[in-house]
């Protein structure tokens, strides 16, 4: 089942950079959809550090990075986006046309006459142990997230990590397990204190194991894992059954499916023009993070400019017969109806 | 100061340090593959590097974001530190770090 939607501009990357493109595109009449592979907006902003300061946006001269993402997502509410969540662009297609078809992993499909990439540093992805041959386990034995926890019931489960994600699903879990093993490399955690207690109670009632270490092998064969080894911090090892091995360590980046889109990449980033910071293939834009040329800094006041940039020459693409109308949100009506303060 | 450090495939590289500057920016611009996708905000732990054991000592001790950032290590040691968190100084003339595995 693919959902097909047309559109002016499709943006890869819910980031403060794509957000602001959306306001951009917006003052043009260009209407836009953004796919992220988060489940909310504001990419790294609300992923890597939400609670931290920022102190280099003009105007703001402190602001967290969910405060940003907030301002930002009051400042595109008059353009009314749409937005694609817990998707990950896996293709692009030419249409004969000459508009991109988008089509991501969650069955969305986005005809659009721009593509803009303002993916940052790639897409979130969970970060995967460095055990040997654990790519052979994954989606059968080995899991980065729960979609059913049924499927997890009577097994013996291994959980590794020492966050909430960790905390929560050993917690979740325990009732349905035959047995449940969390394993962390230190006697402390980095989720909520209610959780660690109860978690602390379990174990000190029998109902789950909490060692302190980490796992080391896995074993078993054609996909189904039958044992892990372990090590504690002594590093004496030992062996335990397990059918599910759950690592939690938390997000990293990578580029995903966007390396093959054909964009001649240098070193994972998209060389642009900085005039329209159009990557060498016409109708296809990189901003933010992702991009690079002579003088690139990675700063997201940079990538507010490309975005500003970005979006007079889509709109070009887009609207080729129309006239483009420089104006200033300050004095310009028509700008300010778009805006709903006139 | 001079850094040693050693990459994933075990090539021993020697980097500058400025004092002043982080750990992670001397090996960054000298070359070994250190992400450090937050860029240096103690948010993401993918500035991880072993410190060799004479040398961990030596080190000012972590700091409680740190050591809670580093439980998004997969690949914990006890001689484990972001580099980002650690100031190149003319004490550390000579230091041996390790690379750990993505």
């Amino acid at each position: 089942m693919t959902d097909t939607f047309e559109t002016d501009v499709a943006i890869i990357g819910a980031g403060p950079i794509g957000l602001f493109a959306v306001f951009e595109l917006g003052l043009l009449d260009l209407g836009a959809h953004l796919i992220d592979i988060l489940d909310r907006p504001g990419g790294q902003c609300t992923e890597l550090y939400p609670e931290k300061p920022i102190y280099d946006i003009p105007g703001l001269p402190l602001v967290t990075g969910q405060g940003l993402t907030d301002r930002l997502m009051e400042q595109v509410r008059p353009f009314k986006p749409t937005f694609h969540f817990n998707q990950m662009a896996s293709s692009l297609e030419r249409l004969p046309d000459g508009r991109w078809r988008l089509t991501t992993d969650g069955g969305v499909s986005i005809v659009a006459h721009a593509l803009v990439i303002a993916a940052g540093g790639g897409g979130f992805v969970p970060k995967r142990p460095p055990i040997a041959g654990i790519e052979a386990f994954e989606g059968s034995s080995v899991h980065y997230s729960v979609r059913r926890m049924e499927d997890f019931r009577d097994k013996d489960i291994v959980i590794a990590g020492g966050g909430d994600s960790a905390l929560d699903w050993t917690l979740n879990l325990a009732p349905l397990a035959r047995s449940l093993t969390l394993v962390h490399h230190r006697d402390g955690f980095r989720a909520s204190q209610h959780s660690v207690n109860r978690m602390r109670e379990m174990a000190a009632d029998g109902k789950i194991h909490f060692h302190i270490g980490g796992v080391k092998r896995l074993h078993g064969a054609e996909g189904r894992l039958d044992k892990v080894t372990l090590a504690g911090a002594d590093k004496t090892e030992w062996t335990i059954a397990a059918d599910a091995f759950l690592p939690f360590f938390g997000l990293t980046m990578k580029l995903g499916p966007i390396a093959d889109f054909g964009l001649n990449l240098h070193e994972n980033l998209i060389p642009v023009d900085t005039a329209r910071f159009e990557s060498g293939t016409p109708g296809i834009f990189a901003i933010g993070d992702i991009n690079t040329y002579p003088g690139k800094l990675k700063l997201m006041l940079s990538g507010f400019h490309e975005a500003a940039l970005m979006a007079q020459a889509a709109f070009r693409i887009a609207r080729p017969t129309e006239p483009l109308r420089f104006l200033y949100t300050t004095s310009s009506p028509s700008l300010q109806k778009k805006l709903g303060v006139a | 100061m001079k850094i040693i450090a050693t990459d994933r495939v075990g090539v021993e590289h020697t980097v500058t340090g400025r004092d002043g500057w982080t750990l992670m920016e001397a090996l960054r611009d000298g070359g070994l593959p250190i992400v450090a996708e937050c860029g240096g905000a103690c948010a993401c732990a993918t500035c991880h590097v072993y410190v060799d054991d004479a040398w961990f000592e030596r080190l000012p001790p972590r700091s409680g974001f740190e050591t809670e950032m580093l439980d998004m290590a997969p690949a914990f040691e006890t001689n484990s530190r972001l580099s980002c968190q650690i100031t190149c100084t003319p004490e550390l003339e000579g230091i041996r770090v390790t690379v750990a595995p993505e």
